[in-house]
């Protein structure tokens, strides 16, 4: 479906290019030995560099370097041999060395793609490029009328940031492109993906025009923290757009902030007379040189990546794209999946993991991780399924109270008397009473009122509280009433 | 004069230097009297010559990632001119 | 109290060895000598206690034959180097009242190797300067006079002038000295004494506050080669605190007494009997290809055509550096701060008075060079130049074993002379820029005297990390120079 937004004179493209900044998920900070543990106390883990003090020199971490460049293998990227760290400088209280060291002119990783899946068609997205960077602190503007606080606790730890084409047309496909990104970072274990915490966000880069008119100017929204507000920022930001030109006014090129709380985006004053950033090589760092062996090296303990899982996991487990897509979407719980699914039927495992598991982990707010929801709890309840012990129906019914208890599946549904009866004799009783209960039912049924068969069936269900092995039920209730 | 009255302004904005009145003029001589020195420089020719970033030649020593921690947050903030509950202290930011 | 005045770095060793006195005495003499001429202006601060202490360590390691090399020898350390606890300043108001918590790895290696610090020696702001006028702490007076006006006081040359003076008049045995343009080499020379800068990555950066990263090296000032050959031995070490720290093996300095000029080819560039070089300099000069001459030394002419490129190229690649190198002095974390309720005044201001001129000066040319639209023209252009320059080197060298040319245009000069125009006093550094582009190790020694009575130094330049041969034909001068 094309995307575009209806002004009161014409319909309008969306262009959007996104910069994602993700946080290595690294002991030690880029180019400093402190460590990027989260939630310390402020100014806790600032070593020499990242608060800027004289005479203080970088030193960089080589698991930084190795992580940048296996994610840039993982999104099918050039690795650039010998690359360059610069000084990008500007004064902020955030900033304590008064530039940033990032890498300008030449990133450690060059030119690659990622394939995205919108609305079920594949679109390929450029990567233009990914380079390594140090992060700021963080300035706390709430705790103070006059005053701003500074903790440098995040300052100096490792970033990648990895810019993308310009080619994304809507929210959706800019909100599966970051799930992508995200998906594949965690699956290289390069960056733990996690935007609430701010270890992964976006700066996105919004402008419309007219079909078949060259690139509008842009205006790029600064660090948006999550799926959603991206989506949101889009939409306002590029009807904003929409607005002006339509009122014959030019856009101004600029950050801009995203305000959740009133869903609106805003210029960023204040930063916007000296963007000069008058980028040099870092005289403190000589070139990064990546050799051909370490590069192989790197590339042999690559993991699997969602894609390539995605095709396994059809083939091997004969699911549908869908739900194979949805399934590898999160490493955790593609792993899940395949544990839970070794030596169980593959139908009725996909059916529960993407049926009563996601609705309840969606209803629950939790990932799989966090769920604390084993394979061996799920596996358990499914083996007593594929064993006719219960019924798939009387799974779903306690499935809640299964998972939040502590007890194995036997034992809790021993408990709570819920053994399926599937003893002919048993049922065979329950039928002749429902049906003596419902001389009128059973009269129509005769005359024809084929559909009169599910009711029998609901009402023996009924009587057996559900106990009933739908199986040998459906049987029996075809021999009785064909008789 | 390749350095007038509003370039300096805007170099010392940059530069977060300010520039006191009286010495403005002065500094903007100065300041010409050096661009139009190195300027020299133009005259050399540095065709096909790749820019030198370094005189060190040797590969960048990488360091493992073992985090340590060797600094007290007192330390970190002992010779801040004000801070308060752990936190630089700076006049209020706008974003 | 005995008069320690004659004594040099290797004397005092000895006499300590042979408990001819002890470091508790020599520590006390130089105090003494330190309170008497004050007026000199040769320490930003005194640390006579730490001193003390430390010369009581020295005596009973000595007493226990337990000495290391500069066991118990009292050196200034100029105020570049960050002293843990002691305060640095670098010359500057606006570090007045820092007080690092960290070592420099230069000065840790000398306190390892048993020195003692008498106290931080003035210095140009963040060396900054050819004449040590530019100190916020005040002007540096070389205790050498003319013949004819015992009147005027002269510089003691710049910026490690504090180190030199203090060397020059007896107020310790040796000292430190930064030398990013020439100011370990220009001080030395007009004080009378040796100057080392070794190859660029020979001794740690880290801990020494940062002028322009990709010249800036640490070295001694000392009375004799033999002493500065033994400073430069307690300095160096491999470093991986600093990434530019070389991995090239150290080798034991004093082997330099085994070289012989004799069959060795001394490179004189014609491109350094520059306009305006002191008649009597280039008389000393042309002694010394004699003198060299007559230890079997064969001189070849030889041409550095980008000389006169030197410079200008210099003088815009460390203002460039250090734009970027002092924008961490913001008076935020540490230094002075001139108190302001806007954050950009507070920037403003707090820089405006806390830098000095000079400081100033090159921080508008290097942001300026740096700045949009200026970058090609002069920084780029700059480090096309330094390659040119370099390479200049590397092919000299390909028809000689060391370069001899003067350290300076002039001897020393009164103070407030050559200092109305900044080019007039950058010129001091024309003979000394080039190898500190190229990052060769060069070293001056005293080789004459002008009929002033003032002293003239010449400069001895090597291959990279040969300082053996330039010590050795320090050495050579020595000992034909005749006084
Ligand atoms: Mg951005
Ligand atoms: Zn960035």
């Amino acid at each position: 479906m094309e995307y575009y937004i209806q002004g009161e004179k014409n319909k309008w493209e969306v262009i959007l290019g996104l910069e994602v900044h993700a946080q290595i998920s690294s002991k030690s900070k880029l180019f400093s030995v402190a460590s990027t543990n989260w939630g310390g106390e402020p100014n806790s883990q600032v070593e020499l560099v990242d608060c800027g003090m004289p005479g203080a020199l970088p030193v960089i971490n080589e698991y930084c370097v190795e992580q940048a460049i296996l994610t840039g293998l993982s999104i099918n990227a050039k690795i650039n041999k010998m690359s360059i760290f610069d000084r990008k400088n500007y004064f902020y209280p955030d900033l304590p060395q008064g530039y940033q060291i990032s890498q300008f002119e030449h990133p450690i990783v060059g030119s690659g793609y990622i394939n995205i899946d919108c609305e079920g068609k594949k679109k390929k997205i450029g990567i233009t490029r990914l380079h390594l960077e140090q992060d700021a602190g963080k300035s706390l503007h709430d705790q103070n009328e006059e005053n701003s606080y500074i903790d440098l606790n995040r300052s100096g730890c490792a970033l990648m940031e990895i810019v993308s084409e310009p080619d994304m047309r809507s929210p959706l496909e800019a909100a599966e492109y970051v799930k992508k990104l995200r998906n594949i970072l965690k699956y290289v274990g390069s960056c733990d993906g996690n935007m609430e915490k701010g270890n992964l966000r976006a700066d996105v880069n919004v402008s419309v025009k007219l079909k078949g008119e060259e690139l509008g100017t842009r205006c790029e929204i600064k660090n948006v923290n999550s799926i959603k507000f991206i989506q949101q920022a889009i939409e306002y930001e590029a009807k904003r757009q929409v607005k002006i030109l339509e009122s014959g006014d030019e856009i101004f090129q600029e950050t801009r902030l995203f305000d959740p709380n009133v869903g609106e985006t805003r210029s960023m004053r204040g930063k916007e007379e000296s963007h000069d950033y008058r980028y040099f090589p870092d005289p403190d760092l000589p070139p990064l040189i990546v050799t051909e062996e370490k590069i192989n090296e790197l590339k042999k303990t690559l993991p699997e990546l969602p894609d390539q899982r995605k095709n396994r996991l059809m083939i091997e487990f004969n699911l549908s794209s869908y739900d194979a897509e949805v399934i590898v979407n999160d490493k955790d719980v593609a792993n899940f999946f395949e544990k839970t699914v070794e030596g169980r039927d593959s139908k009725i495992v996909t059916s529960w993991v993407t049926g009563e598991l996601f609705s309840f982990l969606k209803k629950t707010e939790k990932n799989i991780k966090a769920s604390g929801i084993s394979p061996l709890k799920l596996g358990e309840l499914i083996d007593l399924i594929i064993d006719g012990t219960i019924s798939n129906r009387q799974a779903k019914e306690v499935f809640e109270d299964y998972i939040k208890s502590t007890e194995s599946a036997k034992i809790f549904v021993e408990k709570r008397g819920l053994i399926q009866v599937s003893d002919e004799q048993e049922i065979e009783n329950l039928i002749n009473s429902v049906l003596q209960e419902n001389p009128k039912m059973l009269e129509q049924y005769r005359n024809g009122k084929d559909k009169l068969f599910g009711f029998f069936v609901g009402q023996v269900m009924k009587v057996s509280k559900g106990k009933a092995n739908p199986k040998v039920l459906n049987e029996l209730l075809k021999k009785i009433l064909s008789n | 004069m390749s350095i007038d009255n509003s370039t300096v302004k805007k170099v010392a904005l940059l530069a977060r230097i300010e520039i006191q009145k009286n010495d403005e003029a002065a500094l903007i001589d100065e300041l010409n009297n050096i661009i139009g020195w190195v300027d020299e420089l133009k005259k050399v020719n540095t065709e096909d010559i790749e820019p030198m970033l370094s005189v060190f030649n040797e590969t960048m020593n990488m360091r493992k990632d073992n985090p340590q921690s060797n600094y007290t947050n007192e330390l970190i903030l002992k010779n801040s001119p004000e801070n308060n509950a752990g936190f630089f202290v700076v006049p209020k930011v706008v974003e | 109290m005995t008069d320690f005045s004659s004594l040099t770095i290797t004397s005092a060793i000895n006499g300590l060895k042979n408990k001819e006195f002890t470091s508790q005495e020599l520590v006390q003499f130089f105090i003494e000598k330190i309170k008497q001429n004050k007026h000199l202006n040769c320490f930003i601060t005194h640390t006579f206690e730490q001193a003390i202490d430390m010369a009581k360590i020295a005596d009973k390691r000595i007493s226990a034959k337990n000495h290391r090399m500069l066991e118990g020898i009292p050196i200034g350390m100029k105020d570049l180097f960050c002293t843990n606890g002691i305060k640095t300043t670098a010359g500057s108001k606006i570090l007045e009242n820092f007080i690092p918590f960290y070592e420099s790895t230069v000065s840790k290696n000398l306190w390892d190797s048993g020195a003692i610090m008498l106290g931080k020696t003035n210095m140009d702001e963040f060396a900054m300067g050819s004449a040590n006028t530019t100190s916020f702490f005040g002007n540096v007076i070389n205790p050498l006079k003319s013949f004819s006006n015992q009147k005027k006081d002269l510089v003691p040359g710049g910026s490690s002038g504090g180190s030199a003076s203090a060397v020059s008049s007896g107020l310790c045995l040796g000292a430190t000295g930064s030398d990013t343009g020439g100011s370990i080499r220009q001080p030395a020379s007009f004080c009378g004494l040796v100057g080392l800068k070794p190859t660029y990555g020979r001794c740690s950066r880290f801990g020494m506050i940062a002028f322009a990263s990709s010249l800036d090296q640490a070295g001694p000032i000392a009375q004799t080669v033999e002493d500065a050959a033994l400073m430069l031995q307690c300095m160096t070490s491999f470093d991986e605190k600093d990434s530019t720290s070389s991995r090239n093996e150290i080798p034991n300095y004093l082997d330099y007494k085994n070289y012989r000029l004799k069959g060795k080819k001394i490179g004189i560039p014609k491109e350094y009997l520059i306009e305006g070089l002191n008649n009597e300099i280039k008389e000393v000069w042309d002694n010394c290809i004699n003198w060299f001459k007559s230890e079997g030394a064969e001189i070849v002419d030889i041409s550095l055509p980008h000389t006169e490129s030197a410079l200008p190229t210099y003088y815009i690649i460390a203002p460039a550096e250090a734009s970027a190198n002092l924008a961490r002095y913001d008076g935020i974390r540490y230094g002075f701060r001139q108190k302001e309720k806007d954050l950009k005044d507070l920037y403003q201001k707090t820089r405006g008075l806390g830098f000095g001129k000079e400081v100033k000066r090159r921080l508008m040319i290097g942001t300026y060079v740096l700045s949009a639209g200026y970058y090609d023209a002069y920084y780029l252009k700059a480090l096309k130049v330094r390659k040119l320059i370099s390479k200049d080197f590397e092919e000299a060298f390909k028809i000689c074993d060391l370069i001899l040319t003067p350290t300076t245009p002039n001897v020393a000069f009164p103070i407030g002379e050559k200092q109305t125009d900044p080019i007039e006093m950058y010129l001091n550094d024309v003979l000394t820029v080039p190898a500190s582009l190229a990052g060769l190790p060069a070293i001056s020694v005293s080789s004459g005297f002008n009929k002033e009575k003032l002293p003239i130094g010449l400069q001895v330049i090597g291959k990279p990390f040969d300082e053996i041969s330039i010590l050795g034909a320090g050495n050579a001068i020595e000992k034909l120079r005749g006084f």
